[in-house]
């Protein structure tokens, strides 16, 4: 966990300051998006976490240590730290860029040949090609990918990422964007991630700082920042059709709807249609053992048939599904493609995590309407 | 100026020629080399250290700025007429370019590769062996090439206290009114200057292609 505490950096010769008494907390596992207009104070502050710049007041906190009683180099070797301006080291090879914390840290040289072509291959770049070029050989994306590989060459907990799709064409940046979430959702690093750009904030952030010369505006959920703006300066950086922006940009784990009846493959119709009553969906979701989402029965169905027949007997294939990382957009594609009124929500071993139904969706649409 | 007879006569002396060659090489390898890390250990410092850097730069510069006859006049009552005296001018000679070009060498360094490093967690003895000299190097070698073909040149003057050289000839060659001596001197030196610039030339254009 990273916690601020009244954050104050004021540079020598300047009377406003860079970052005005700031507290932040983010927890474990999370990723904060810091957004806000050019020069408000983001690098600043993420500079203040790896004590490249020492703050002028207040205090920072991780996992309850405060920094500045932790040896800067070895608080730094345990924090990834991708910086704006890219910085790989242009005489060594990308191997040996990505190789240079597991060497500070006298890894053996197997082991780590062994993690630099694994992080390769996490971010996209065959080590077979890429292992012993300069960066001058690489495009701008793909040093960006080197320069997140660096960072989390050695597996810090913590990753400051200071604009680190910021110098690619928007294309490549959304598939960056789409990788990295695929990848912290197996890592659960803790994460500041710097943007200019609301929609990276609110695709990557669990949360998103808003900030405005140097103050903390706004801290909050993509989801509640959309749907409750806290000025006009924040309104104005969501921007207009906030709605659509929500199906886009919401994530269906973020909203999904976790308690749904079920029933198993051999109940009886009876109990299933008991199940049918009390819930206020108009389907029935049938679960193995596993969880594992066997199939659907509607009120059709319910209607025909009787006793003497089980659940399993009358369900139907559920094609309506979609993934916990999927968008809304992406989900409301889906019932309309199937014609259904509802989407089932799989996790990733196709176990079922909740639902949502097209009525649900047009409800958080319209909360954020005006 | 007769061609045919400063032939003769340099055939006739080659033998002397090469040893006092060899000498002059000894005496340029030698300054050369404490020049090198002398200057390169001061280049590192002063980048530390703003008033330090200005200290030092200012200082190479009126080094240079003494005439080398002086200067060695200067040193004479340290180190004595001989060796010692001429191998400490051509070090002090040498610094200015060294020191400065491993200063500027390092201060050139693109600061995002440096924060890059230091906000990994690179210990500062890392960054200066791994990054910061490494990407100076093609700068503090064109240093060094300038401050060796400087003081083979210089490295002439050594031979009138003693430190022998190439010098010798010219010396030797103007005392006795004999050009051909003074030519043949002062030929060699410029030879080895050439060839000896030429080669780290071609060692720094290796070190910035790499
Ligand atoms: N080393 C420094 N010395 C003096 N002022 C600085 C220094 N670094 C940053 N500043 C000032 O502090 C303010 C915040 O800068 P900072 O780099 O944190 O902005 P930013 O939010 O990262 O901007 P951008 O989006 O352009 O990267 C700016 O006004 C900047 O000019
Ligand atoms: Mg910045």
């Amino acid at each position: 966990m990273i916690k601020l505490e009244n954050v104050t950096k004021i540079f020598p010769g300047s009377k406003q300051p860079a970052v005005d008494r700031l507290n932040l907390e983010v927890p474990e596992g999370e990723v904060c998006v810091l957004v806000g207009p050019s020069g408000c104070g983001k690098t600043t502050t993420m500079k203040m976490i790896n004590r490249l710049i020492e703050p002028s007041e207040g205090k920072i906190y991780i996992n309850g240590t405060d920094t500045a009683t932790v040896n800067p180099i070895k608080l730094r070797l345990d924090i990834g730290y991708v910086i704006q301006e890219i910085g790989l080291f242009p005489h060594l090879t990308i191997a040996e860029n990505i190789a240079t914390v597991p060497r500070e840290k006298r890894w053996p040289a197997d082991r780590i040949r062994a993690r630099v072509d694994e992080l390769l291959d996490l971010v996209g770049l065959d080590p077979e090609i890429y292992r012993n070029r300069k960066p001058s050989d690489l495009s701008g994306g793909q040093r960006q990918r080197v320069g997140v590989a660096r960072a989390m060459a050695a597996d810090p907990p913590i990753l400051l990422m200071d604009e680190p799709f910021g110098a690619v064409d928007p294309i490549t940046r959304a598939h960056l964007q789409n990788e990295f979430i695929r990848i912290q959702e197996q890592m659960k690093k803790t994460i500041i991630f710097v943007t200019h750009d609301i929609d990276e904030a609110i695709k990557m952030g669990d949360k998103i700082a808003v900030m405005r010369d140097g103050k903390l505006i706004q801290y909050d959920t993509p989801d509640n920042l959309l749907s409750q703006p806290a000025d006009d300066f924040v309104a104005a950086l969501v921007g207009r059709n906030r709605s659509i922006k929500r199906l886009h940009l919401i994530k269906v784990r973020d909203v999904v709807l976790n308690e749904i009846p079920t029933v198993k493959p051999l109940d009886p119709v009876d109990t299933v249609k008991q199940v049918f009553e009390g819930s206020k969906y108009r389907v029935v979701m049938v679960v193995n053992d596993a969880h594992r989402l066997m199939g659907v029965i509607g009120p059709e169905k319910l209607k025909r048939y009787g006793d003497g027949v089980t659940a399993g007997d009358i369900m139907e294939e559920c094609q309506s599904t979609i993934e916990l990382g999927a968008t809304l957009n992406d989900a409301l594609s889906v019932m309309l493609n199937y014609g259904e009124r509802y989407v089932a929500v799989l996790g990733r071993k196709k176990e079922l995590q909740g639902i949502i139904t097209l009525g649900y969706l047009l409800e958080l649409v319209k909360d954020d309407a005006a | 100026m007769d061609f045919q007879g400063f032939w003769t006569f340099a055939v006739n002396r080659s033998e002397k020629a090469w040893a006092l060659l060899g000498e002059h090489a000894v005496l340029v390898f030698i300054a050369i080399a404490i020049a090198i890390i002398l200057g390169i250990i001061i280049g590192i410092l002063i980048t530390y250290s703003k008033p330090a850097s200005h200290a030092a730069l200012w200082i190479c510069q009126i080094l240079m700025t003494i005439p080398s006859l002086a200067m060695f006049g200067l040193l004479l009552p340290f180190f004595g007429i001989g060796f010692k005296t001429g191998v400490t001018t051509l070090i002090l000679y040498s610094l200015l370019p060294i020191v400065r070009n491993t200063y500027t060498g390092i201060k050139e360094i693109d600061p995002s590769i440096l924060e890059a490093a230091q906000g990994m967690g690179m210990k500062e003895s890392s960054i200066l062996f791994r990054i910061k000299l490494p990407l100076a190097a093609p700068v503090i070698m064109a240093g060094v090439r300038t401050a060796t073909v400087m003081i083979i040149g210089i490295a002439a003057i050594a031979s009138y206290i003693g430190a022998g050289g190439l010098g010798h000839f010219i010396f030797q060659g103007i005392n006795r009114w004999n050009m051909n001596m003074v030519l043949l001197g002062a030929i060699a030196v410029s030879i080895l200057a050439i060839i000896v610039d030429f080669l780290m030339k071609k060692v720094e254009h290796r070190m910035v292609t790499k």
